[in-house]
């Protein structure tokens, strides 16, 4: 277990400090070796075309998306002709409206309670000596290798039973028993913080419920936002869970009507092909994400980092 | 296991169970467990019952409509002989052994330019990471249209410098490259990985090749590689078993017809998840979907200890004897 004493170290004794270098280093980093102009220059022209490459699928998408039916495939970035109404009318073309909102409400719901009982876990992991803690931490890594094929199943056959099975609960409900990655991920966070603060909390008399609210959650906030923003934007993007579970487009996630809307519009299913309006679709369900990622930025480079930290 | 809450083992097993079971009475034992309560119940109902749920499941031809009756190893015979599963299998197996190596060789040669253009990194970062937002049921929408054959992007790009593009979602040899390509579009969080990674690794070491002369390339493959080796190690961990569970990518990119059982493309985009989920929740076939899955268990399962073993003698951990 050298992952174990590694992240102590690493996340040192301020645990709210990220343990990653800052996005912009202050100042010139004087360890570096200054490299070669004609070097860099180089990089700087690899990394710009690369950039283009990653950025070309985007442009294309926003393009699409304001172009008219027939010119979507012109594969030309600026639109012959002007259509922004297309944003307009996918909201009359489909019930996009109801769509967001289920997707913010389910995955905000998800993400909130994965984040605070995974949390609670964690913590009872961490600082906690129990008989059988090594055992059921066990469980918790065996989980995360667990193919979610093999329980994809008889999870479905649970909520048949209890008649959920055509409703949205499934899909964040089993949130609420935390999860194996984040359990893990958390972990590491609270060894990073110096049990000192812990036994003074207790002097001061508190219970060990308070003392998790007082003291190991504020610090551990970093690792919170990481939790709600993974796991938000995974479940932003899950189709197969909306698939197995949500059969009435008054249901569906953003994801799922996607698919859905792919399917009806598109000409191998009988559909006039209406892509500019699919683009704007996808445009709309995108920027979100993007947003919380520009904003978020580091703690997704964080969170990112803090799981390579596992080896 | 019992060890691990004794604090001096050592005065026999006898004392050591004992003293273990005896943590059982101290107060800070339950409060742990009123802790943890959550995540055990979830863990029982969601991963252990359903674990021996789909086991014994496995053996029947549960179906949800028609009377369940006990088969026996009659699914694992038909997987056996199912010819779609062996195309599944060979499918999903040809699509991660093209797309892992690709993952990480793009990502490791974006992530050492980055590292050594120290500002402007953070912006190409971003970039790189952008894709990574997208919804994959975007990516799959993505592909559809931008690989198409006769009027795609990718093909009239292609076109341009001479080159006459394959029909890349009707041709069997070429389905599977094409969905490498529009899936490395998400490689960035491995960028990111090996971003830090690198820039974990102590100057010093550098210097001190440097001042043997060691050449740039060299430094890369002496210093760098075995340094970030771990991190190297793991996301082939990672990649291997998320790449054998692809799904939503390909089930949209070929929502009209998804796997293609018969299809004109010969099957190629017929994986094992996609396969699985159709006999599960499209033909309710739940009791050989059952044993299909415990099959893909399997697979990962022999797959990741193949790499543990094979690459562990690469795998390099600072401050560990060897």
């Amino acid at each position: 277990m050298t992952s174990l004493s590694q992240s102590v170290r690493a996340d040192g004794p301020t645990p709210d400090v990220p343990p990653v270098p800052p996005v912009v280093p202050a100042g010139r980093p004087s360890r570096r070796r200054p490299v070669n102009y004609v070097t860099r220059g180089l990089f700087v022209l690899v990394l710009l075309f690369f950039s283009v490459l990653f950025l070309y699928p985007f442009l294309w998408m926003v393009s699409a998306s304001l172009k008219s039916r027939g010119d979507v495939f012109d594969n030309k970035l600026i639109p012959k002709t002007w259509h922004p109404y297309n944003y307009v009318q996918i909201w009359h073309a489909a019930p996009f409206l109801r769509w967001f909102w289920n997707s913010a409400y389910i995955d905000g719901l998800a993400a909130i309670s994965v984040t605070f009982v995974s949390a609670l876990v964690a913590f009872a992991f961490a600082y906690f000596r129990f008989p059988l803690r090594n055992f059921f931490f066990g469980c918790v890594l065996a989980t995360m290798m667990l193919p979610g094929a093999v329980t994809m199943i008889p999870v479905y056959l649970i909520w048949h039973h209890i008649g959920l099975a055509n409703s949205q609960i499934p899909l964040w409900a089993p949130n609420l028993f935390g999860s194996a990655f984040y359990i893990f991920l958390q972990r590491q966070f609270f060894l990073g913080i110096p049990r000192e603060y812990f036994e003074a909390a207790r002097m001061d008399g508190d219970n060990y419920f308070t003392m998790f609210r007082r003291i190991a959650l504020p610090l551990a906030k970093p690792a919170l936002i990481v939790t709600v923003l993974f796991e938000f934007k995974a479940k932003w993007t899950d189709l197969m869970t909306p698939l197995i579970y949500l059969h009435a487009d008054k249901q569906f996630t953003i994801p799922r009507g996607l698919y859905a809307l792919l399917g009806q519009w598109s000409p191998q299913a009988g559909g006039n092909g209406d892509y500019e309006w699919l683009m704007a679709a996808m445009v709309l369900s995108t920027v979100p994400m993007i947003l919380i990622f520009l904003f978020a930025q580091r703690y997704f480079i964080e969170g990112i980092s803090l799981q390579g930290r596992k080896g | 296991m019992a060890a691990t809450t004794t604090l001096r083992p050592t005065a026999g097993p006898l004392w050591r169970a004992r003293r273990w079971a005896s943590g059982f009475r101290e107060r800070d034992t339950w409060w742990a467990f009123v802790f943890i309560a959550p995540w055990l119940f979830g863990f029982i109902v969601f991963t252990a019952g359903p674990m021996v749920a789909s086991a014994i499941l496995s053996f029947t031809d549960y179906s949800i409509i028609q009377t369940t009756h006990n088969v026996g190893l009659h699914n694992y015979k038909l997987i056996y002989d199912d010819p779609y599963v062996l195309k599944a299998l060979r499918n999903t197996l040809i699509w991660t052994a093209m797309y892992v190596p690709a993952d990480m060789a793009v990502s490791l040669f974006l992530a050492s330019l980055l590292a050594r253009i120290d500002r402007l990194g953070a912006i190409f970062r971003t970039i790189f990471y952008l894709p990574v937002m997208t919804p994959t049921v975007a990516v799959g929408i993505l592909y559809l249209l931008l690989f198409n054959g006769s009027y795609g992007l990718i093909d009239r790009a292609l076109a341009l410098i001479g080159i006459n593009g394959p029909a890349w979602e009707t041709d069997p040899n070429w389905i599977k490259p094409g969905l490498v390509i529009m899936l490395l579009w998400s490689v960035g969080s491995n960028v990111v990985l090996y971003l830090a990674a690198i820039k974990n690794v102590p100057q010093h070491l550098y210097e001190a090749a440097s001042m043997d002369g060691a050449s740039a390339w060299r430094r890369f493959r002496d210093v760098t590689l075995p340094m970030i080796s771990p991190t190297l190690f793991f996301t082939f961990i990672i990649l291997t078993i998320y790449c054998l569970q692809v799904f939503d990518q390909v089930y949209t990119a070929f929502y009209y017809n998804p796997g293609n059982a018969g299809g004109t493309s010969g099957d190629a985009t017929l994986f094992s998840v996609i396969y699985l989920f159709q006999q599960a929740f499209v033909y309710f076939h739940m009791g050989y979907a059952s044993a299909l899955a415990w099959m893909l268990f399997a697979l990962i399962m022999v797959v990741t200890v193949v790499q543990i073993v094979v690459s562990r003698r690469f795998v390099y951990y600072e401050g560990e004897a060897r």
